[in-house]
């Protein structure tokens, strides 16, 4: 995992480097500066002229100020790299992973959901950045300070010192204590965080529901009981957390005590043994209550570290199953890079969404599509019609058998030419934000108005492109909020056509487009690109009767190919349908299509 | 329906202002508590503080007459005993008040955390659907979780660390006072300027991290977007763009991040440093003293001369000590600058939302049980008769009047805009007689859903009047109106739980019998009982385990367990796919019949069956009639209905 993740450091291991070695000097300077501040003091208590005194101000002064100076300048550059290292490193990890998942392949994608992996790119990142940043200083810093501080204290008073080398163990225990106490608790109680955040996202989301039926009070019942749950337990976690702060002030005050204790006892026992260098000075004390306080807050920060290293590590395991997640489509060596036309074969193709799935979604399917015929697919949900069309462009692979385009295996292609000659519109389509333009140039970089002009009328989308005021520099807000479901298909079909593709999908692509429109769209289809193979998923009978051969599918196989008349004539699904959308003995509804059916 | 209606910038609250309402909102629940808390703050902090004074204590008393008074053991080991003793009492007591308002903070945050939480929600619920509207969900939500996590850090650690500090910083000054004041206008001088860089450092620190949240918004905005269209970037070999675009937002974010945090990094190195040179300052100055003999003076009048003499040697040691501390309290409050800047604009937020206005009613008309006898004579009953009646008072000489709940809805020349400046509806004018279906047709923003919010009251009309058997909506109290108003929209907004308590959601006190009956009505029955978990199914994440039409049907079936006289239908089959869409029919119907129904649909086959149409343009009706009628005029609906027009 670890080395998974340092992949991602690359520029950034200069400041990863440079901020422990900064961290390193400032902590020698900030131990060495107590020892000054003694000899600083005892210096003061044995001058006995004001001369004396000037003098060793100015020596222990100067030196002290000089310290703080490299230490203030050591610190800053730390901390400087510290940040531009962990920013730098999260910046590599969320590049790393978005360009992972360009690579990935639709069934890659499918193993994830968009949120997981929104989530994986932020907050999972920021952990792990908070958690780097931490390693790189901190994590440095601490034990080198209570390592250094020890040290010197022995130099000071060894009998003292040993009181701190006894404490430090007492209050890690403590702290290791409450962390492992306390984590559990909270992976439990954002559990229950999360679903109280998910009763408010119901409550906001049909608010017109709960007004309607008068469920206010209800709600704010339901409410209350969740957030009394969520309090409960995010109560019982931080009270035992705050067992760390008293504990901490306990172990500084007994420090304090027994310093003080063992102090006059020393210097007690010295004078008498007549050893006045075994006293302990006034300066002594001082430095030992600072290397106390040192050695105990950083017991206490790298306890803070831990915790840190905790959360991160379940975010370094999302991220790292992110970007070990490697796609089984790829371009082969020498790949084919000319589509010759748009004929389609299926020989004898199954398929199955995982090796380990039961149920194939495709099976037996062999079919022979000519270059620019047109073909429509109809069969209920379920039936498996996208996952057909989905192997045309290789979203997918076959698990059995193989598909041609244009005589050659789909897996033989370079995926870009491929797929830049089989336009697909997928069934969930999705329009960016920014204008008409921007989301038309998707198909073609460097398309001309013209050019953008001519696919729209082909695809029926001028004539509401241009009722707007700003025309084809109309802003398309994310998700394509604010346009019409069947102004938005008619889009995606567009930029689709902007490819000049050989092969057309369009999978349940004009579901939302009233019937006339459809008719209109695929009139023009006719007419414009003949050439082009058209391959057309729909749920209304009328948007596919005029089609050379329909396919009709039935769970995962082929149940009928054949033209209208003959299906009608001999096809029992197809007859269902027919029926049911077109109701007998009404002329006018049959006249309007799929359009009615009661 | 959601119009985008101009939110009207509120003057953002002072920063004092806004602590002072927090600590008073505070207060109001947890007067008793905090007040214990300060207090114990406060003794922790003198106690921690005093540490200093006994160090003097120890080296006056005992260690310099060992050293160099010649002073014996015997001598000593009494004083000793007493600072020891002394310094151990008041630890302990301390440690006892630590614990104590450690103890008690953690319990104040998280139950003041549920107060608010709880607060909002209330008041959340009594808002109009005007907010909803004009306010993204995600920012409604984002005060719920980001502000109110904010607050969290503020409360427990921000508040109790910063009164700590000035605790400490006060006891400080009392003990300088005591001593030196010479010496303490030193170590003020030094305070004021560590507390300058403090509030430099710091308050760019937070500036940045805010700005970092902001790019991280924008960033999660991003790829949320992307990863939502990442099948079209395949499907259109869109990856390289798609990474370029990345880089560029990615890097931005990295920057911020990058000055967020190296500010904040520097901060502690900064003001500990600087406490450093104050230490030296002051020591300098105090040899400069001692060399001129300067006079010493406290609070209590002039003192000795500043000398080499032990005692005084022993002043200026103490005083080194208590610059140091000086720095260290700091050095803390420095590091809750973040914090609090942050707290305090969550806290903004959140008393934003507690102000909203809630939503107004002034009606009394209220809808009770009754009894209606033979001969129409209406009286009020105490239990469920089955029918209802609306009870009106009359002010003006004090009496009663009944009117039978018949579900006749009439509007006259209603006028209505979202924004006063633009109407949306002009001069609607319709009749719906008990047990009459009427539809609405028209394009997007034709004001179809508009009329049905103004029905219901969740906006209320410009001009004109709406009455419901006869009276004016306005004075029926809102609760009882909507009560008598049943609702199916596109959205179906299932909760999470099962399926027997989403219908039940309809009429709470609905019996499972009742519950099942109105499923069953709903033609709902069926698919239930075939899931393995029957009526017991939990719907989850949106019911996403259930298809559209299965969950349109659930719906349903919750509003016809509420057997209201009026429904309101507005575009519920419109997502649903061809085939279950007759299914779905069949229980619209079953639920329509003999009720007063408006129902607004897309496809128009659902709709011929209307007593009466209402096509709609642009706010206005423009045609209305049975379907043949309309057939027959060869107008607007006409062209709808063949074909040659098509509803956007």
């Amino acid at each position: 995992m670890i080395k998974t993740l340092a992949k991602s450091i690359r520029e950034y291991k200069k400041p990863s480097i440079l901020s422990p070695i900064f961290v390193s000097i400032e902590v020698i300077l900030e131990c060495l500066m107590p020892l000054v501040i003694v000899w600083f003091m005892d210096a003061l208590e044995t001058s006995k002229t004001s001369s004396e005194l000037m003098n060793c101000i100015l020596v222990y002064g100067g030196s002290l100020i000089g310290m703080a100076i490299l230490s203030l300048a050591t610190g800053m550059l730390s901390g400087r790299f510290a940040a531009r290292a962990s920013a730098g490193f999260a910046k590599n990890l969320r590049k790393d992973m978005y360009y992972a998942i360009q690579d990935y392949s639709f069934a890659n994608i499918d193993r994830f959901s968009t949120s997981s992996l929104v989530t994986r790119q932020t907050t999972d990142v920021t952990n792990v950045q908070m958690a780097y940043m931490m390693i790189i200083r901190v994590a440095i810093r601490c034990p080198f300070m209570l390592i250094f501080s020890l040290v010197m204290s022995f130099t000071v008073n060894v009998t003292i010192s040993w009181v701190f080398l006894a404490l430090v163990p007492v209050l890690a225990a403590v702290l290791v204590f409450v962390i492992l106490k306390t984590h559990p608790i909270f992976e439990k109680v954002f559990h229950k965080y999360d679903n109280m955040n998910r009763s408010v996202r119901e409550d906001i989301k049909g608010i017109r529901v709960v007004k309607s039926f008068v469920r206010e009070d209800f709600e704010k019942k339901k409410f209350k009981a969740s957030s009394e749950d969520v309090c409960k337990d995010f109560t019982l976690a931080e009270r035992i957390m705050a067992i760390n702060g008293p504990v901490m002030q306990f172990c500084i005050w007994l420090a304090f005590l027994l310093i003080f204790l063992l102090a006059a006892i020393i210097t007690g026992q010295a004078m008498e043994a007549n050893n006045v260098s075994g006293a302990v000075t006034g300066g002594d004390l001082t430095a030992l209550i600072m290397y106390a306080s040192q050695i105990l807050s950083s017991v206490m920060q790298l306890s803070m570290v831990l915790v840190m290293v905790i959360i991160a590590r379940t975010s370094a395991e999302r991220i790292v199953a992110v970007l070990k997640e490697k796609s089984n489509i790829v371009s082969p060596e020498n790949a084919v890079k000319e589509v010759k036309d748009g004929e389609i074969v299926f020989d004898n193709v199954s398929f199955k969404y995982s090796k380990d799935a039961e149920k194939y979604a495709l099976s037996g399917v062999n079919l022979h599509i000519q270059s620019g015929q047109t073909i429509g697919i109809l069969g209920g949900t379920g039936a498996s019609k996208s996952t057909l069309v989905n192997l045309i462009p290789r979203l997918y692979d076959t698990t059995e058998g193989a598909v041609y385009v244009g005589g050659v295996n789909v897996k033989d292609y370079d995926l870009e030419a491929l797929r830049n000659k089989v336009a697909m519109v997928l069934q969930k389509n999705v329009l960016f934000s920014g204008t008409i333009k921007d989301n038309l140039r998707w198909g073609k970089e460097d398309a001309t108005d013209d050019e953008m002009r001519r696919v729209c009328r082909l695809a029926c989308a001028d004539d509401f492109i241009q009722a707007f005021p700003d025309k084809y520099d109309t802003y398309i807000e994310q998700g394509g909020t604010n346009v019409s479901g069947g102004q938005k298909q008619r889009l995606c079909i567009a930029r689709a056509l902007l490819k000049d593709p050989k092969v057309l999908i369009l999978d349940d692509s004009t579901s939302a487009v009233d019937t006339k429109t459809d008719a209109l769209i695929r009139k023009s289809f006719r007419e414009e690109i003949p050439n082009v193979t058209k391959i057309i998923i729909a749920q209304r009978v009328s948007s596919v009767q005029d089609a050379d051969q329909i396919i009709v599918m039935d769970g995962g196989r082929i149940d009928a190919i054949g033209t209208h008349e003959e299906l009608l004539a001999s096809n029992q699904i197809y007859q269902e349908v027919y029926y049911q959308q077109n109701k007998i003995g009404n002329p006018s509804a049959a006249a309007e299509g799929g359009e009615s059916h009661e | 329906m959601s119009k985008a209606v101009a939110t009207q910038q509120k003057p953002k609250m002072h920063t004092f202002k806004l602590l002072g309402r927090l600590l008073g909102y505070l207060f109001h629940y947890y007067k008793g508590r905090m007040i214990a808390v300060f207090v114990c703050i406060a003794f922790t902090a003198a106690a921690g503080i005093s540490s200093s004074v006994f160090l003097q204590l120890v080296l006056a008393e005992v260690i310099t007459p060992l050293t160099e008074g010649g002073a014996q053991w015997a001598d000593v080991s009494g004083a000793l005993f007493w600072i020891i003793f002394g310094m151990a009492a008041m630890y302990i007591v301390a440690l006892g008040a630590s614990f104590f308002y450690n103890q008690t903070m953690a319990v104040v945050t998280q139950g003041f955390l549920r107060d608010v939480r709880d607060d909002m929600f209330s008041e959340m619920q009594a808002l109009p659907i005007r907010y909803f509207d004009t306010h993204t969900h995600g920012d409604i939500m984002s005060v719920y979780t980001n502000d109110t996590d904010a607050l969290r850090q503020l409360i427990s650690m921000s508040i109790p660390q910063v009164f700590y500090s000035c605790i400490a910083a006060i006891t400080l000054l009392v003990i300088m006072l005591l001593n030196s004041l010479w010496l303490m206008f030193v170590v003020l001088v030094g305070v004021v300027f560590m507390a300058l860089v403090a509030k430099a450092v710091g308050g760019r620190s937070a500036r940045y991290f805010i700005r970092q949240q902001e790019v991280i918004g924008k960033t999660e905005g991003y790829i949320e977007e992307m990863m939502g269209g990442q099948k079209v970037i395949k499907v259109f070999c869109h990856e390289e763009k798609a990474k370029e675009e990345f880089d560029k937002i990615n890097d931005e974010l990295c920057d911020a991040s990058d000055k967020a945090n190296a500010y904040g990094n520097i901060l502690m190195p900064a003001v500990m440093n600087i406490g450093h040179f104050m230490f030296v300052i002051t020591a300098i100055v105090a040899g400069l003293f001692v060399m001129f003999n300067v006079r010493n003076f406290t609070i209590l009048g002039w003192g000795d001369e500043f000398t080499t003499s032990v005692a005084m040697i022993g002043l200026i040691a103490t005083f080194l000590n208590m610059s140091r501390q000086f720095s260290l309290n700091i050095g803390q409050v420095s590091m809750q600058i973040n914090s609090v800047v942050m707290g305090l604009a969550g806290a903004g937020r959140i008393f934003e939302l507690l102000d909203e206005k809630p939503e107004e009613d002034n009606g009394y008309v209220t809808l009770v049980n009754a009894n209606i006898d033979e001969n129409g004579n209406i009286t009020e009953s105490a239990e469920r008769t089955g029918k209802w009646a609306w009870k009106h008072p009359h002010q003006a000489d004090g009496t009663i009047t009944y009117t039978e709940l018949k579900g006749d809805i009439r509007m006259f020349d209603v006028d209505f805009g979202y924004v006063p400046e633009k109407i949306v509806l002009h001069n609607v004018s319709l009749y719906a007689k008990p047990g009459q279906k009427i539809a609405f047709v028209g394009a997007t923003g034709a004001g179809k859903t508009t009329i049905t919010n103004l029905i219901n009251r969740f906006y209320d009309i410009a001009d004109g009047k709406i009455r419901y058997d006869g009276i004016n909506i306005n004075k029926i109290k809102k609760a009882d109106l909507r009560r008598s108003l049943g609702i199916v929209l596109q959205d179906t907004n299932l909760f999470t739980g099962t399926i027997m308590e989403n219908i039940r959601y309809g009429k709470l006190d609905a019996t499972d019998e009742e519950c099942i009956e109105a499923a069953k009505l709903a033609n709902a029955h069926d698919f239930i009982t075939r899931l393995p978990e029957g009526y017991n199914t939990v719907l989850r994440h949106e019911a996403s385990n259930l298809s559209q039409g299965q969950r349109q049907l659930i719906s349903i079936a919750r509003a016809a367990v509420a057997n209201p006289p009026v429904m309101i239908l507005d575009e519920a089959t419109s997502s649903i796919d061809t085939r279950t869409e007759a299914l779905v029919q069949k229980g619209m119907d079953a639920l329509m019949k003999g009720r007063t129904v408006f129902v607004i649909a897309h496809r128009l086959s659902t709709i011929q069956n209307s007593d009466a149409i209402m096509v709609l343009d642009h706010g206005r009706i423009i045609e209305r009639g049975s379907h043949e009628q309309l057939i027959e005029q060869r107008g607007t609906y006409y062209q709808l209905y063949t074909g040659a027009f098509e509803l956007e």
